[in-house]
């Protein structure tokens, strides 16, 4: 696998929603591309066969009676958000602007 | 005597015999609680282990834990381990700061979090809240427990108490940090590949990560879902159990927390005569692996002088191969910056946390800004990371590679197992703690202390470091690995080890640099590290 471009660690960084500043895209280029290195040694590994692990503990489908429980309220579920009105968060307009 | 010297006295007491001094009336939760926070607040310029002090809270607590303690004597029942009473009633418990307490403020590190109250307690808060601990405040942490060192902390390293020019490990090093110091007996942290294990061995504590599911994870910041774990923090092994067994068990908001008993015998390791026979006729697994290229010949030394104390008390170590040892640390740093990339998404800036404008703003330009400048520099390389390996094209050389080798170095330790050994016994660290700044600028070399804990995480097994000796005066960690839900059997096995260490003169030690901490005018890690 060849290395990450910067145009690669731009597309990466926009895709996580990071903004990052034009010296710290150099430098994750460099760092991201050492540690890619590293990765490549698991290519020696023949894993044709082999499941994947997503998780270790072997329990199935826990299920819980689907009724109605006291939860957050709605004053505490609002209280850290930046701005309010009402029952609602305020957020920039998404469509027609402004 | 006088109170400085009652109050140093306290803070010097395991957990157990705090409890019993509790339950007998010989002093109060309240004094308890005030000598611990006294000594925490006077050496956390030095140390940098707490990012929240609560002395309102802990005090309260600690009055309703003397009411609860002085009804328990007036009924007669007020004798050790007293009908319907924890053990850690009264006693004081620091939690790393990714562990909600509802009204409070949990940062996880990150200046994303800064200003955040959390609306609920995590489950184990409340666990604790019912056996009557007190909550001392919240511990220093790299920023969303991503680091070996606490240096990735958003509000500055903490110190090693045992050299303030050091690192005490991490990525739970504030919890690690306060224990050593006797700034609190027990704390809590969480483990994704050693975030537990590695600061205990730095800091010359006992630590534990429990098997994957054994601790709700409700109300803990997530970092990495499939690996996470919480566990114990304590001075030795009893105290180490008894913390585990008040948080441990089933909770139904977690659904990967199992329905699994938790064995009541972890209220009742046993004293030093009849741990020293525990050790007689275990079969123990010494993985040649673990001894890594790059480990300090003084780590090493210590480890195999415990393995040959562990054989002189009648234990049976055999060498054995975990072939897929060296894969670890790929597979890691491919799963865990996969997880975390998505986990962190939640941090948009509108719901909770740090919220940075753009202008003019925009939602896009906002996330940008507010996660740009909210997120520390380890993070952000995670997040780049994990989102590549995780982007279109590369998901299947990236993350499916690394599922499909979890799946090889989780059947290293089953053959193990099925071979009938009762546990591995292995080094924790490669390395004693380090100075300041020595692995920051080199994010391999800071992964590469992680080697001997990470595969224990992908495996999903418990594992418990211990003191085992010195090297050039700083602490070395013996690591035991266990099958799965095994932890009373680890921590008996443990306790043998400490039982027949018991007067080894190390076990005497104590962190040096307490005078120093001490001193008010001692620069902070922080002014240390920009020397």
């Amino acid at each position: 696998m060849s290395g990450l471009s910067r145009s690669d660690v731009e597309h990466v960084a926009h895709l996580a929603r990071l903004g990052l500043a034009p010296d710290e895209i150099e430098r994750l280029q460099g760092e991201l591309n050492h540690i890619l290195e590293q990765y490549a040694a698991l290519a020696r590994l023949e894993t044709d066969a082999i499941p994947p692990t997503a998780q270790t503990i072997e329990l199935e489908n826990i299920l819980r009676d689907d009724v109605v429980r006291p939860s957050l309220s709605q004053a505490d579920a609002l209280a850290n958000a930046v701005a309010t009105e009402g029952p609602f968060i305020v957020v920039p307009a998404i469509i027609g602007g402004s | 005597m006088a109170g400085a010297g009652q109050g140093a006295d306290l803070t010097s007491l395991t957990a157990h015999d705090m409890g019993i001094g509790l339950r007998a009336g010989r002093f109060s939760s309240r004094e308890l609680v005030s000598a611990h926070l006294d000594v925490a607040e006077r050496q956390n310029q030095a140390l940098n282990a707490w990012l929240a002090i609560d002395w309102e809270g802990a005090l309260a607590q600690a009055y309703a834990a003397d009411a609860r303690l002085a009804a328990a004597r007036a009924d007669g029942s007020g004798r050790p381990r007293a009908v319907g009473h924890h053990p850690l009633l009264g006693v004081p418990v620091a939690l790393k700061d990714l562990i909600s307490v509802r009204g409070g403020p949990t940062t996880a590190g990150s200046r994303i979090l800064e200003g955040y109250l959390a609306p609920y307690d995590a489950h184990i808060t409340e666990r604790l809240r019912d056996a009557g601990a007190v909550i001392l405040g919240k511990t220093n942490m790299d920023e969303f427990a991503m680091g070996s060192s606490t240096e990735h902390s958003a509000y500055g390293p903490t110190a090693n108490p045992w050299a303030l020019d050091r690192v005490p490990g991490g990525s739970s090093g504030g919890s690690a940090a306060a224990v050593a110091a006797s700034h609190a007996p027990l704390a809590l942290g969480t483990d994704t590949g050693g975030s537990i294990r590695q600061p205990a061995a730095l800091c010359g504590i006992v630590g534990m990560k429990p098997t994957y599911g054994r601790v709700s994870r409700y109300g803990i910041v997530a970092f990495a879902s499939s690996l996470d774990q919480v566990g114990p923090f304590a001075r030795d092994v009893r105290d180490a159990a008894m913390l585990l067994h008040a948080v441990a068990g089933r909770d139904e908001r977690d659904a990967t927390s199992a329905p699994v008993a938790v064995p009541d015998g972890l209220l009742a390791l046993p004293d030093d005569d009849a741990a020293a026979t525990i050790l007689r006729g275990k079969r123990i697994a010494l993985p040649r692996e673990y001894f890594v290229a790059g480990m300090e010949t003084g780590v090493e030394a210590r480890v195999r002088e415990a393995v040959a104390a562990l054989e002189s008390a009648g234990a049976r170590v055999e060498e054995v191969s975990l072939p897929h040892t060296e894969y670890g640390l790929a597979t890691y740093y491919i799963v865990a910056p996969a997880e975390a990339s998505a986990n962190l998404a939640r941090y948009d800036g509108i719901r909770y946390g740090r919220h940075v404008a753009a202008d003019p703003p925009d939602v896009l330009a906002n996330y940008l800004r507010t996660r740009g400048e909210g997120f520390g520099r380890e993070v952000k390389r995670r997040i780049m990371l994990g989102t590549y390996a995780l982007s279109a094209g590369y998901y299947d050389a990236y993350y499916l590679k690394a599922q499909k080798v979890r799946t090889l170095i989780k059947g290293d330790f089953d053959a193990v197992w099925s071979a009938g050994f009762d546990a591995i016994v292995a080094p924790t660290s490669p390395s004693v703690a380090w100075p300041f700044g020595a692995k920051l600028s080199d994010p391999v070399a800071m992964y590469l202390s992680d080697a001997c804990t990470l595969p224990v995480n992908m495996a999903g097994l418990p594992g418990l470091s211990i003191p085992c000796g010195l090297s050039d005066g700083l602490p070395v960690g013996l690591q035991f690995i266990g099958g799965p839900w095994q932890e009373l059997e680890l921590l008996r096995l443990a306790r043998g080890y400490e039982a027949i260490t018991a007067t080894a003169d190390w076990r005497g030690a104590r962190p040096t640099s307490f005078a120093a901490a001490d001193d008010s005018a001692v620069p902070s890690p922080a002014e240390r590290v920009r020397r």
